[in-house]
């Protein structure tokens, strides 16, 4: 699945650089606060290592707005949202995310795409680690016996020509 | 200069291939003329691993968002809908979710029977063999008897409603309304050398099965075979014309980017209904100061998109979340007009079934039912395959303050205008949005729904691009004639959803389709006199 690397330099992708050095630090400080590990269901959190250097790819079409929104977190932190006591930093980011639901709601999809796929966290919900095709899906018929009553009502459209 | 050719159809979607099919058998020469590229089934998103990433990539609905060469820009910063569409052979056929209504015999006569708008130039009657041969066409699942519409044949069994629509039809038949398994443009066996539908689930995004029908693999095929030519990467930038007032063909962006001028004898307008004004907009000239064909002033006016409003809520056992085809059932409960709703004209309802793990997620933050940090997990695993829904497909009416015009500083990456496009709800509209979430409300409680969250009207809903170009008697009002033929170029026709005179409450495919077969119909029954 992983086919970029979180450096010193910031996180890349194959095409080269997508976030710098401190967007990258928030960037994984905020993803561990949206979904933490979690013992119970035996998830990692969307900080965790793997997944975190997956995420590089599934930035693509959203870094401008990404690097906008973590920029402005760590702007609105004073500097850096890791340095903040980790009361003040989830009280900062309650408050720009009720500011800004549209800005956040891109860190929430970038940081969906790459933890809602990894194999882990597939299998703990039960869905199979594979692409849709080729093997596809059952889904049951259903019970077409429910339409009776409808039939019955008989026609219900105006006969306009 | 090109050779000239006997016909060129501009635009390979679901109208443009349409007509190219069926012009075929005159052994006329026709040419196609496609900004896109071919699509190629392999890189869909659903062949991959992170296919819901993908979805808001390459094959995102958005052209803004793809920024793709074939894709040209739109401004749609006024206009509450965006525009959402898909540029390369099969059009948006390629990545609409297959749900095929036709409208229905009222939708036609909107002014005699409810007084708004006005009525067509054609009937439900004059489309009805149209519908049924393009249905043939594209391989239509459906299930006949639907009470809400005249007698009309199946091709192939429906889908599935599976667990979803079983909740749904229950709630809805405890309630006395309406409901059916919906007509859909996917087959649910093989069907003309399709295979069959394998409930992949990511419809709107490309069918790497082909079971889906967009028209790169169900007209096409046979056009090609027929001997059309097909010519990608070319983008139309404006029609000549001639001291006759004729048509002479039309200057095109090749993939090296050379202009080229392709003459013709017939030029036929397959864009849509926001391309196809662009063009005719961007083809002023001395002879037509206003833009081609546009005596009337109504290109680009009236611009219809159907506001989409939806409700979803969780249930308590699993449902089929994301797998199984996206479109599966419908009701037309509310489809024709009941004045005591205090608004006229209807609209019907598209259920749904639940998302991915990626977009469940996005959804449930973004609706604040899947909390950050303690509980997120939780939260999470109540929504995730237990999710159902609808949305409300709203008659939108024709107003002439909604349009397209020509963007003054946008331009694609041939220096032609982008579209600009101008839109508000109207005041009828927004009543029928509210009774329709009022109504979806009621049947997800029904059902047996918690949670239930609703957006009206959905923001990237903008795929239903119709009215721009209309059809009509006078040429004073509309800018095609009753079997779309421009009325102030006589060797020029409209034959996508910009012809549209109202907008109906489903979706327009399979009109458009129908409307294509009709005039394609018309140019071969009156080839003798088809300038006249």
């Amino acid at each position: 699945m992983t086919s970029s690397t979180e450096t010193a330099a910031g996180m890349e992708d194959v095409a080269g650089p997508v976030l710098s050095p401190a967007q990258s630090a928030c960037l994984r400080l905020l993803a561990g606060m949206m979904i933490p590990a979690s013992a119970d269901y035996g998830v990692p959190g969307a900080d965790d290592a793997v997944i975190f250097a997956d995420m590089a790819t599934t930035i693509g079409r959203d870094r401008e707005a990404l690097s906008r929104t973590l920029d402005s977190v760590e702007e609105a932190a004073g500097g850096r949202l890791a340095d903040l006591e980790r009361t003040d930093r989830a009280a900062l980011v309650d408050r720009l995310r009720a500011r800004d639901p549209g800005a956040f709601a891109v860190v929430e999809a970038v940081v969906s795409r790459a933890y809602y796929r990894d194999d882990r966290v597939l299998k703990s919900l039960g869905v199979e680690a594979r692409p849709p095709f080729p093997k596809g899906y059952a889904v049951g018929q259903g019970d077409w016996s429910l339409l009776d009553p409808v039939r019955a009502r008989g026609p219900i459209y105006r006969d306009a020509g | 200069m090109n050779d000239p050719v006997d016909v060129l159809i501009i635009g390979s979607g679901a109208s443009g291939a349409a007509v190219a099919w069926s012009l075929a058998d005159t052994r006329m020469r026709i040419l196609c003329l496609e900004q896109g590229d071919w699509p190629d089934s392999a890189r869909y998103p659903s062949t991959g691993r992170d296919f819901e990433t993908r979805q808001f990539e390459d094959y995102a609905i958005s052209p803004n968002r793809r920024g793709l060469a074939a894709d040209y820009p739109v401004n749609d910063d006024d206009t509450p809908i965006k525009i959402a569409n898909f540029n390369g052979v099969g059009g948006g056929t390629v990545l609409y979710a297959g749900h095929f209504p036709r409208l229905h015999p009222s939708d036609f006569r909107v002014r005699s029977l409810d007084g708004v708008a006005e009525d067509w130039p054609i009937d439900y009657r004059t489309l009805e063999p149209f519908y049924a041969l393009n249905d043939r066409m594209m391989g239509v699942a459906s299930l006949a008897g639907d009470p809400a519409y005249p007698p009309k044949d199946s091709v192939v069994p429906p889908l599935p409603i599976g667990r979803t629509g079983e909740l749904m039809g229950g709630a809805m038949n405890t309630l006395g309304w309406h409901w059916w398994p919906s007509d859909s443009a996917i087959t649910s066996r093989e069907y003309e050398g399709r295979a069959p539908c394998i409930n992949l689930g990511h419809c709107g995004h490309g069918c790497a099965q082909g079971a889906k029908a967009s028209t790169d693999i169900t007209y096409w095929q046979e056009a090609l075979r027929n001997r059309v030519e097909l010519r990608t990467r070319c983008r139309v930038s404006r029609i000549e014309t001639n001291d006759d007032r004729m048509a002479t063909g039309a200057w095109y962006f090749d993939a090296n980017g050379e202009e080229v001028f392709q003459p013709a004898e017939i030029v036929v307008m397959a864009c849509n209904g926001i391309g196809t004004p662009r063009i005719l907009l961007n083809s002023a000239s001395e002879r037509f100061p206003d833009g081609l064909a546009n005596s009337s002033g109504q290109v680009g006016r009236n611009l219809m998109f159907h506001p989409y409003a939806l409700a979803r809520g969780r249930f308590d056992e699993p449902l089929e979340g994301f797998r199984g085809s996206r479109v599966f059932m419908w009701s037309m409960e509310f489809y024709e007009t009941d004045p005591a709703r205090g608004f006229l004209r209807g609209y019907c309802y598209q259920f749904t079934r639940g998302y991915g793990p990626v977009v469940t997620a996005v959804n449930g933050m973004a609706d604040g039912v899947v909390p950050w940090g303690e509980g997120h997990h939780d939260a999470y695993r109540k929504l995730f395959d237990r999710q159902a829904g609808l949305v409300s497909i709203c008659e939108d009416l024709p107003e002439e303050i909604n349009r397209v015009t020509l963007d003054p500083r946008l331009k694609d990456g041939n220096g032609i205008p982008a579209p600009k496009i101008t839109y508000r709800l109207g005041e009828n509209t927004l009543k029928m949005l509210d009774h329709s979430l009022a109504r979806g409300i009621d049947v997800l409680k029904a059902a047996g729904a918690r949670d239930i969250v609703t957006r009206s009207p959905l923001p990237y809903a903008g795929w239903h691009l119709l009215g721009t170009a209309r059809m009509g008697t006078d040429p004073k009002r509309s800018v095609v004639n009753e079997w779309g033929r421009a009325h102030d170029v006589r060797n020029l026709f409209v034959v996508d959803g910009s012809v549209f005179v109202t907008s109906g409450g489903v979706n327009p495919t399979s009109t458009i389709q129908a409307i294509a077969l009709y005039v394609a119909d018309q140019i071969k029954a009156r080839l003798h006199d088809l300038f006249d």
